[in-house]
């Protein structure tokens, strides 16, 4: 890569590239700079900045003492209040009327929070996405936050981080580190990556110089800020980009970032520490949904997931994300809200979308991020593009609950070629579609997730009235029963829930076969009155969904005529017969 | 309009009216001066003195206050028990804070013409309780069309219940003796007396008129108490009822309180002019549902 312009900070000066063309006067564009880290130099950020350039107007420089900018002798000269002078010499150069948006990785992404958080540069940025470099203040807190406390789990969470750092001691050894380099460490580096990273960048000329200087940043600034620390806050938008497995960070060293940063977004990628040479289009495809969202204001799905919420953080189910089909009544929405409650964001779906809508307003009141979907859970097509919407916007899901269900009731003579297939359409394709394209995610993300699926009671009560809706409800129940052996491998559980008699939306809207529309509702009204007299509760129902997941339960029969049905079912098959003659209806 | 309702004449209704913007003025002018600190009792005590420093000579009910949960009538509020009687109704040592909802509840005398109003609101900000209170408007406009459509009282309830199962909330007002949406109010004699008798912070004279509704409403085919129960499967009964749905989400109750005013073929709230309905028309609810 040849050098755009050089630009002075001082005495140094810093080789600067760029891609895409500038804005105008009349078309401002947005400007991102891109900060890289040790022991790279700004080529690091080539397949990324070709990627973003193509809307923004996107900046590089090799940081002192990297690639083509001069290397002052001295340790000193690499203190972080220099770097940031770097950085304020080339946005002035670059971008003097416009904020612009850094993106940083590494070292970069270290040296541009102490731009962030001092007031050099105030005004000057609009934005920060950050990879892989926390605020070594931030650290210092982390770490004396950790020790004070003395918790096992803190102190083991400071010592696994050291142990990520190992290198950064030996570093502050005179003579060993620029040793290394210089015995042949430039010329196995790219291969070390491709061992440790799986990526091989494009080997760098002067990656010798890059190694050996480098370690000035390190010298010049860990003891200084780690053991002193600063506070050091910002107001500005800054999205977290971690890489889960990034050889040299432990995740929990981001935990304490919002005490600091009260505007921030964290995104996770399966990659190592070079996510940008791994995955330059995620990074490029996070860098703009994040700039776009601060230019325009309009955050969309991803980034609203994205969002880091302290308060909801603690709870039982925080930060997992919940799918509910048929939660615009009944228990689908009573458990919908209890997630809520408990930490987790929502995806309601039903196929009335202004219920559905009232859901998630209802579970957002309670502090969780909710999405409200329309979708008919027997339709094939409905449920595979309500998933992608999930998978694209949200990821995968940790929860899944399918809830969603019709009845009918009556005479299996009676009952028409129509009526069962939209029972079997809801009652059991809802479910299949449901457990198997949201299984399908959580096992290509690794996520150990968990698969809950409604069935009823009646799945092993036999009745003379419930032919269709049993047969719907014993075959969820079976499904759970099988999927559950296939999924156990993936740490993916299933569960199954059979409630009792519970007054909900389904009594209200249950189709009855053989009777008049008006004998019909004058049963339906009955119906509901006799559930209503039963008082189970779809607060019940939904607890005994989350006891589900706390606990993994596979199978939970909610109310005491669930539990007898069972048992009976179980021990007493004949008199299960025998009850099956019995017209309950009333 | 000079016709009357159930021996309402037209100046009966003013008379009532004038209590009842009273009874909302004292709500406001109490719940503008709630501040962190206020017990439900100092609330309510405030009240009482406010509404006899302006002339009011008896009760239906005294003035009640409750705070944060307790606007939700959850838990040992919310149980029906000792025949629907429930001390846990009166005010209590709850401290109010900030951004905790508080409902206002009074219910005054004058003259002989009597109001019952509830009022909601909060000192700080309270989402869930805007919501609740927007939630309500719906149910104010379904009663009166209800009503209007001469509906029984009973599936007027029903439809009410019906609505905060689409909602997703609770109708509180299940938790209120006899589990009454509305009940009853009737007109006193003025008998010029300064003050009058109260039992347990209810008034003798207006409770004695509730029983005597009962006993002619059993003869008669109707109920002072309008719920969702058999009781109430009949046609609105001409006269004036205090219509009071109360709505609750988790720890956040909401409600009003406000006269309908039945006659033999119509009905109408005996007054617009009242908080909650400027708060809709601020909000710029109320046009959306005018139209």
């Amino acid at each position: 890569m040849t050098p755009e312009k050089t630009v002075k900070s001082g005495d140094v000066e810093l080789a600067v590239y760029t891609w895409g063309k500038p804005g105008t006067k009349a078309k401002p564009k947005p400007v991102v700079v891109l900060v890289h880290g040790y022991p790279d130099a700004a080529s690091v950020w080539k397949d990324t900045a070709e990627r973003l350039a193509k809307k923004y107007f996107v900046v590089a420089y090799d940081v002192r003492g990297a690639g083509r900018s001069s290397a002052p002798d001295h340790t000193a000269a690499y203190g972080l209040e220099h770097l940031v002078n770097d950085l304020a010499a080339v946005v002035d150069e670059i971008s003097p009327e416009h904020p612009i948006h850094l993106v940083c990785h590494d070292w970069g992404s270290i040296q541009c929070w102490e731009a962030v958080t001092t007031e050099r540069m105030q005004g000057r940025i609009a934005s920060y996405t950050s990879i892989s470099g926390p605020s070594l203040d931030h650290a210092g807190y982390w770490i004396a936050q950790r020790l004070r406390r003395g918790s096992p789990a803190g102190l083991a969470q400071v010592a696994r981080q050291l142990g990520h750092s190992w290198y950064v001691g030996m570093f502050h050894l005179p003579g060993l580190a620029p040793l290394a380099w210089k015995s042949g460490l430039d010329k196995l580096w790219p291969a070390i990556l491709e061992k440790a990273d799986g990526v091989r960048p494009e080997a760098s000329e002067t990656q010798l110089s890059d190694g050996v200087t480098g370690i000035k940043l390190y010298r010049a600034n860990f003891a200084r800020h780690v053991l002193k620390p600063q506070e050091r806050r910002t107001d500005l938008p800054v999205q977290l980009i971690v890489p889960k497995r990034d050889k040299f960070m432990v995740q929990e060293i981001w935990d304490d970032l919002p005490q600091w940063v009260p505007n921030l977004w964290r995104r996770e990628a399966d990659a190592g520490h070079w996510i940008q040479v791994s995955h330059p289009q995620l990074v490029a495809d996070w860098a703009s949904e994040f700039i776009d969202f601060v230019v325009n204001g309009k955050e969309p799905t991803a980034l609203q997931r994205a969002r880091v919420r302290p308060e909801r953080t603690g709870k039982k189910h925080s930060g997992k994300l919940v799918i509910v089909t048929g939660a615009g009544s009944g228990f689908g929405r009573e458990t919908a809200l209890l997630f809520a409650e408990q930490g987790a964001d929502v995806v309601a779906v039903d196929i009335n979308l202004e219920a559905a809508e009232r859901s998630a307003e209802l579970a957002r009141l309670l502090g969780a991020q909710a999405w409200a979907k329309r979708a008919d859970v027997g339709s094939a097509a409905q449920m595979e593009a309500l998933a992608s919407w999930v998978e694209r916007e949200l990821g995968a899901p940790d929860v899944v609950v399918n809830n969603a269900g019709i009845a009918i009731s009556g005479s299996f003579l009676d009952t028409s070629t129509d009526d069962w297939e939209r029972i079997l359409g809801v009652n059991l394709w809802g479910v299949i579609h449901g457990a198997q394209l949201f299984g399908r995610q959580m096992v290509a993300a690794g996520k150990h997730g968990h698969i809950i699926n409604v069935a009823s009671a009646a799945a092993f009560a036999p009745s003379r009235t419930l032919a269709a809706y049993a047969t719907t409800k014993a075959a969820v129940r079976m499904l759970g029963d099988c999927i559950r052996g296939e999924l156990a491998e993936k740490h993916i559980r299933v569960s199954t829930i059979c409630p009792g008699f519970s007054a909900t939306g389904i009594t209200q809207s249950a189709k009855f076969v053989g009777l008049s529309e008006e004998q019909q509702a004058e049963r339906r009204d009955k119906v509901t009155n006799l559930y209503k007299r039963r008082n189970l509760k779809p607060e019940t129902i939904a607890k005994a969904i989350l006891a589900a997941v706390e606990h993994d339960t596979p199978e939970v029969p909610v109310g005491a005529e669930a539990h007898g049905l069972r048992l009976i079912s179980r021990f007493l098959p004949g008199l299960s017969r025998r009850l099956a003659r019995v017209d309950l209806a009333p | 309009m000079t016709e009357s309702h159930a021996n309402l004449s037209d100046e009966d209704l003013q008379r009532f009216r004038e209590v009842q913007q009273l009874a909302y003025r004292c709500a406001e002018a109490i719940g503008a001066r709630l501040t962190p600190g206020t017990s439900e009792r100092q609330a309510a005590a405030h009240m009482k003195t406010w509404l006899l420093d302006h002339g009011v000579d008896d009760w239906f009910h005294q003035p009640f206050a409750w705070f944060g949960d307790r606007t939700a009538f959850r838990g040992f509020i919310g149980v029906r028990h000792m025949g629907g009687f429930n001390p846990a109704f009166y005010p209590g040592n709850r401290v109010l804070e900030e951004n905790m909802p508080f409902i206002l509840d009074c219910a005054p005398s004058m003259g002989g013409y009597t109001a019952d109003i509830g009022y909601c609101g909060v000192v700080g900000e309270n989402k869930l309780l805007d919501r609740l209170m927007d939630d309500l408007m719906e149910h104010r406009q379904l009663i009166l069309d209800l009503v209007k459509k001469r509906t029984h009282l009973s599936q007027v309830s029903q439809a009410v219940d019906r609505l905060c199962a689409r909602q997703g909330v609770e109708p509180r007002h299940k938790a209120y003796p006899f589990q009454v949406l509305a009940h009853r109010v009737e007109k006193l004699a003025d008998d010029g007396e300064k003050q009058h008798t109260t039992i347990m912070n209810f008034g003798v004279r207006n409770i004695s008129e509730l029983i005597r509704d009962r006993v002619k409403g059993l003869r008669e085919g109707w109920s002072p108490l309008w719920s969702s129960g058999h009781g109430s499967d009949h046609p609105p009964t001409p006269g004036l009822w205090a219509v009071e749905p109360h709505l609750g989400f988790r720890d956040v109750g909401a409600k009003w309180e406000e006269l309908l005013v039945v006659t033999e073929d119509d009905a109408f709230w005996l007054d617009d002019d009242v908080p909650h309905v400027r708060r809709w028309m601020q909000r710029g609810l109320w046009q959306q549902q005018a139209a």
